[in-house]
């Protein structure tokens, strides 16, 4: 709809995502501190870092759930502003998975995937159920459509969150933890969903401590401390050899624990 | 004691009463959807941006929750029509009933409304829905079902105040039943039977209540 008068031209289109500069503080706490980044399109990113390191701020800032007061972001193309035009915009071409899922849980998981198409996108009712049958059952959980969430284990749950997301036919996903809340046993079945997203071909961000994941599927993994980034490389190189104190502590902290 | 019960008049009587029923039902019933208008309304006000509208609410909220109803039903009814505006008792009642459970509402959704999760709204917003979609398709429903048994009592309390109407003779049960009692004096027999049906009345409001709590809030929770 208005999203094309909201959008600006495309520049230096092979950057679906490009961060510039951004700081961002919580009154005197500075959360970012110099972030840029860049993400070519399909591109799968693991960032990392101790709790407090700012990982989930950034991933935020692109959809604008945080707000930033330096810096830049463009998400294919478009830059990001304060204007709720480009914002909702924005926010319709990136997905998002939460750590704690975050279904409406007065809606069936039909219904969860049906309500942003048919209102945001001004998908028709049938339109909308056929996509979001189609991605749930590309999550494998076609047959839970009818259910509500609180009927489902945690993993489940997770995985139609990663549909419903899906459903807005995103450009980019980010994932803010998404297997953190999961019960060990239901990490996996997440983990195979995004894992079979990256085969895909999707642009993918994801917050995550699964050092697993991140070596069988980033291209690159970024590790963040205190607000900035500090180190960041392809897997191979990332877990072999950091060049970092600080990453070689973390890595230390955090592969002894798996 | 050598009362003897007479329940002659009550039974002459019992037509009128059981349509001034009807008549306490109309009143509850539409000040109830008004009450449910002002407080849903006022809880997106009252959490606008605009410091102002916020102030509004707040003293508004102040206003009719620490004043008398029997005095906001007067000012409206007497006071008004000095500044013009002129209204027949059925409406008063409505319009007072309608702002009083509507004061008492703002607070009571407000506590629903804020008991979802920030969550819940971000993942909306995430989607790319409107705050405004957001309020209406994924915060209010939840925040209803968590506050519906205190908004039940405030209204089976808003149905009972209907009797304070009578101060202005609007139709209704209380003041239909001073009538046949100051014809007849049998106050034991006409007040015996209105605090009757007043509790029937009550009983059918929260079943009703029930009723609507089953048909949208009935989705399952952990």
């Amino acid at each position: 709809m208005n999203s094309q008068s909201a959008t600006a031209p495309a520049q230096g289109a092979e950057a679906m995502i490009k961060m510039a500069g951004v700081e961002k503080w919580y009154g005197e706490f500075k959360a970012l501190t110099d972030i840029n980044l860049s993400v070519r399109q399909g591109e799968k990113i693991v960032l990392c870092g101790p709790s407090g390191s700012g990982k989930s701020t950034l991933i935020r800032c692109i959809n604008h759930l945080e707000p930033y007061q330096k810096g830049e972001i463009r998400v294919g193309g478009t830059v990001l502003s304060d204007d709720s035009r480009i914002i909702d915009a924005i926010r319709r071409e990136v997905g998002m998975v939460f750590q704690h899922f975050n279904l409406f849980p007065h809606l069936t998981v039909l219904e969860n995937c049906m309500l942003a198409p048919m209102r945001s996108l001004r998908a028709s009712k049938a339109q909308a159920e056929a996509t979001a049958r189609r991605l749930l059952g590309r999550v494998k959980i076609a047959e839970q459509a009818e259910k509500y969430p609180a009927q489902l284990s945690g993993g489940q749950q997770q995985r139609v969150a990663i549909a419903r997301a899906l459903c807005m036919q995103p450009k980019v996903m980010l994932f803010d933890e998404p297997t953190s809340a999961l019960d060990p046993e239901m990490v996996k079945e997440v983990l195979d969903t995004m894992t079979g997203l990256a085969e895909e071909g999707m642009t993918m961000i994801c917050v995550t401590h699964e050092m697993g994941f991140a070596r069988q599927v980033a291209d690159r993994v970024i590790f963040m401390a205190s607000g900035a980034i500090v180190e960041e490389a392809p897997p191979a190189e990332f877990f072999t050899k950091p060049r970092h104190e600080r990453t070689r502590q973390f890595l230390g902290e955090i592969l002894r624990k798996h | 004691m050598n009362y003897k019960l007479d329940f002659t008049p009550v039974l002459d009587g019992l037509p009128s009463l059981l349509t001034a029923c009807l008549g306490t039902l109309f009143l509850s019933l539409c000040g109830m959807a008004l009450a449910i208008v002002i407080g849903i309304g006022g809880v997106v006000l009252r959490d606008s941006r605009i410091k102002q509208l916020r102030w509004l609410v707040m003293a508004f909220v102040e206003l009719i929750r620490n004043t008398p109803f029997l005095v906001q039903i007067y000012f409206i009814y007497f006071a008004l029509p000095l500044l013009g505006v002129r209204l027949d008792p059925t409406p008063t009642a409505i319009i007072a009933l309608g702002i009083n459970g509507g004061a008492y509402a703002i607070e009571i959704i407000r506590g629903g409304v804020q008991s979802i999760s920030k969550g819940q709204i971000e993942a909306g917003l995430a989607l790319g829905l409107h705050k405004a979609q957001v309020f209406r398709l994924i915060v209010l429903r939840p925040a209803l079902r968590a506050i519906f048994p205190s908004l039940t009592s405030q209204f089976v309390l808003l149905t009972l105040t209907t009797s304070v109407a009578s101060a202005i003779s609007a139709y209704e049960l209380t003041s239909v039943a001073q009538r046949i009692e100051s014809d007849s004096f049998r106050s034991f027999e006409v007040y015996g039977t209105v605090t009757l049906f007043y509790l029937v009345i009550s009983w059918l409001m929260m079943r009703f209540f029930g009723l609507i709590s089953g048909r949208y809030f009935s989705y399952p929770v952990k």
